[in-house]
């Protein structure tokens, strides 16, 4: 006698956000990525739709960082000019473009102002195919005034401006429809405000087709149970019907893992069996993104481009349908 | 597990619906449909009440009128099979038949065309000789109605049991006995079948019938009530609905959970 494979029914659906826009759609990206539509938990392709894969974005700022030195070799080379760092990893494989902003930090020597953003930001969409997130520095004032530079720069290219948070949301997401760009909203591990950010962004009028989530992940080691278990618990709620709770998820697995000592401690501080930083650090960062993924992440943020490579092939592998 | 709220007001039983069926004037129907809707039903519930000539043809039309305004599936109301197998032919699939007794010749008419049409069932806990008092047999009578079920080929969670209270001025007693089987039909089959309650029944006759309503559904939902037929445009009692949805942990709380309790 056959086994009867005991399926959840679900009534709801992970909203679908695309994002990019071709020539066709008014932008000029070389293709546009879907995100979510989802009708059933991570990778249970055996009990209901998963349309699209999860979405790996690679991390990039606007000036240079201070990473570990093992981005050397990867980056050091273009770390200092934007642009050409956004080429650089289009050709490392990235799926989205993901540029922190962080020079627009109003706290630091020679802050860029909204007008050399909107610059590099346009130099980016020149020069790349990819589509585009684009983050503020952080800080209300100078988020409102930078990403609208930046909106309005990106007319027509669809790209996703953030973060909006509870008590800055408004400018941002008014930045968002007039440029018709999507939205970041983020709540800081707390899904109750984040679906009341959710709920308010919405009533301001911005389309649920372009609300993205960023309920913000922690490391692996540092409280990543937490996050999986408020990104699980929003997802069963979109599964069930929660519209306010549907929307697709990005995790920042890459600078999380990266703020762990296990991915950057050199082998002489290294704890017992811990091993050689190289190795160490990439499998650090794309273990944080698997445990993400199967959290009901949508986009993942990745920084190393081993790490990213490691998570493409995984995310390959879990695409597979499971037949039952 | 979301709560379905039942929209009441359009039974033959209130004045001005009754007039309407008489005439066949749409628009007070279409009023009330229009809004119970907006107040968050789930279904909203047409019974062609004592006053319609035809009631195979006052349901159809009344179907009719109601699909016009408004996508919220439709509960037809009636104790004549062929009224409510007019209205499903008028109705999108997802309606739901109010009701059937657990007597076997009324399953044999209403399980097959359930199943013909797509529509759900409110399966009342009850047979010719009436409603049972205690919650055992109010139990072994959902047992026979979710058996059925799987005989006539409906999932459990097709039917609505309802196991049927009565006003507290007259059966007092029986207010607990239908919390008890409330809980225990819960645990009949998985998935369990939905559950449902004329709420406003509780209260009929006494003059503090608001306030009886919404507490007796907060202790029912506790013990598994998912859906009521009710006054949606009730406000209070809607509020208590979603306060006690989200404090069952049925629904993530955020600061507009009421509104979006509604707006489902």
């Amino acid at each position: 006698m056959p086994v009867e494979i005991l399926k959840e029914k679900f009534t709801g659906t992970v909203q679908e956000v695309v994002l990019g826009a071709t020539k066709e759609e008014g932008g000029t990206r070389a293709y546009t990525v879907k995100l979510g539509g989802s009708s059933t938990l991570p990778f249970l392709q055996f009990e209901g739709a998963i349309p699209n894969r999860p979405v790996i974005a690679y991390e990039i700022w606007d000036i240079k960082p201070e990473w570990h030195e093992s981005f050397e070799e990867y980056y050091g080379d273009v770390w200092n000019d934007p642009v050409a760092w956004a080429k650089k990893a289009e050709e490392l494989g990235a799926e989205v473009i993901y540029l922190e902003l962080k020079g627009a930090d109003p706290e630091l020597e020679n802050s860029r102002t909204a007008d050399d953003c909107a610059k590099i930001v346009k130099g980016i969409l020149e020069n790349t195919g990819a589509p585009l997130i684009v983050q503020g520095p952080g800080h209300p004032d100078k988020d409102n005034e930078v990403l609208q530079a930046v909106a309005e720069a990106a007319a027509g290219e669809n790209i996703a401006i953030g973060v909006a948070e509870k008590d800055n949301y408004r400018s941002i997401a008014a930045a968002a429809m007039m440029g018709k760009h999507c939205i970041i909203a983020r709540s800081p591990v707390d899904i109750n405000i984040l679906k009341q950010l959710n709920i308010m962004i919405t009533e301001m009028g911005v389309a649920p087709d372009k609300i993205i989530n960023d309920p913000m992940s922690s490391g692996l080691g540092y409280g990543i149970e937490y996050s999986y278990s408020i990104m699980e618990r929003a997802r069963w709620g979109a599964l069930i019907g929660d519209k306010m709770m549907a929307f697709p998820v990005v995790c920042l697995a890459g600078p999380e893992a990266w703020r762990a000592k296990e991915s950057y401690a050199p082998l002489e501080d290294a704890g017992p069996g811990w091993g050689e930083q190289k190795p160490r650090g990439i499998m650090w960062e794309a273990m944080t993104a698997a445990a993400l993924l199967q959290a009901g992440g949508d986009l993942v943020l990745m920084r190393h481009p081993e790490a990213a490579k490691l998570l493409k092939k995984h995310i390959d592998d879990l695409m597979k349908p499971n037949t039952y | 597990m979301a709560f379905y709220m039942i929209g009441e007001r359009i039974n033959g039983m209130f004045k001005d619906i009754g007039e309407a069926v008489a005439k066949f004037d749409p628009k007070p129907i279409q009023e009330w449909a229009i809004k119970q809707a907006e107040a968050g039903a789930a279904y909203i519930d047409i019974n062609v009440g004592p006053t319609a000539s035809d009631r195979v043809k006052a349901m159809r039309w009344m179907c009719e009128v109601v699909t016009e305004v408004t996508d919220v599936p439709i509960a037809l109301d009636s104790t004549n099979y062929d009224a409510i197998e007019a209205g499903l032919e008028v109705c999108k699939p997802g309606a739901l038949i109010n009701s059937c007794p657990a007597e076997r010749p009324k399953i044999e008419r209403v399980f097959p065309m359930a199943k013909k049409y797509g529509a759900k069932i409110i399966a009342l806990t009850m047979d010719k000789s009436g409603i049972p008092k205690s919650a055992d047999m109010r139990v072994g009578f959902a047992m026979e109605l979710v058996a059925a079920a799987d005989e006539f080929g409906l999932s459990p969670d097709d039917l609505f049991i309802d196991p049927l209270i009565l006003p507290c001025n007259v059966a007092q007693d029986h207010a607990p006995e239908v919390l008890e089987a409330l809980r225990q039909i819960k645990m009949l089959s998985d998935p369990a079948p939905h559950t449902t309650l004329g709420l406003s029944n509780v209260s009929q006759g006494t003059p503090f019938r608001p306030l009886i309503n919404r507490t007796y559904c907060v202790m029912a939902m506790t013990c598994g009530l998912d859906s009521a037929i009710m006054d949606v445009t009730d406000n209070d009692l809607v509020d208590a609905i979603a306060t006690a949805d989200m404090l069952l942990n049925n629904a993530i709380y955020c600061d507009s959970y009421a509104k979006v309790f509604r707006n489902r």
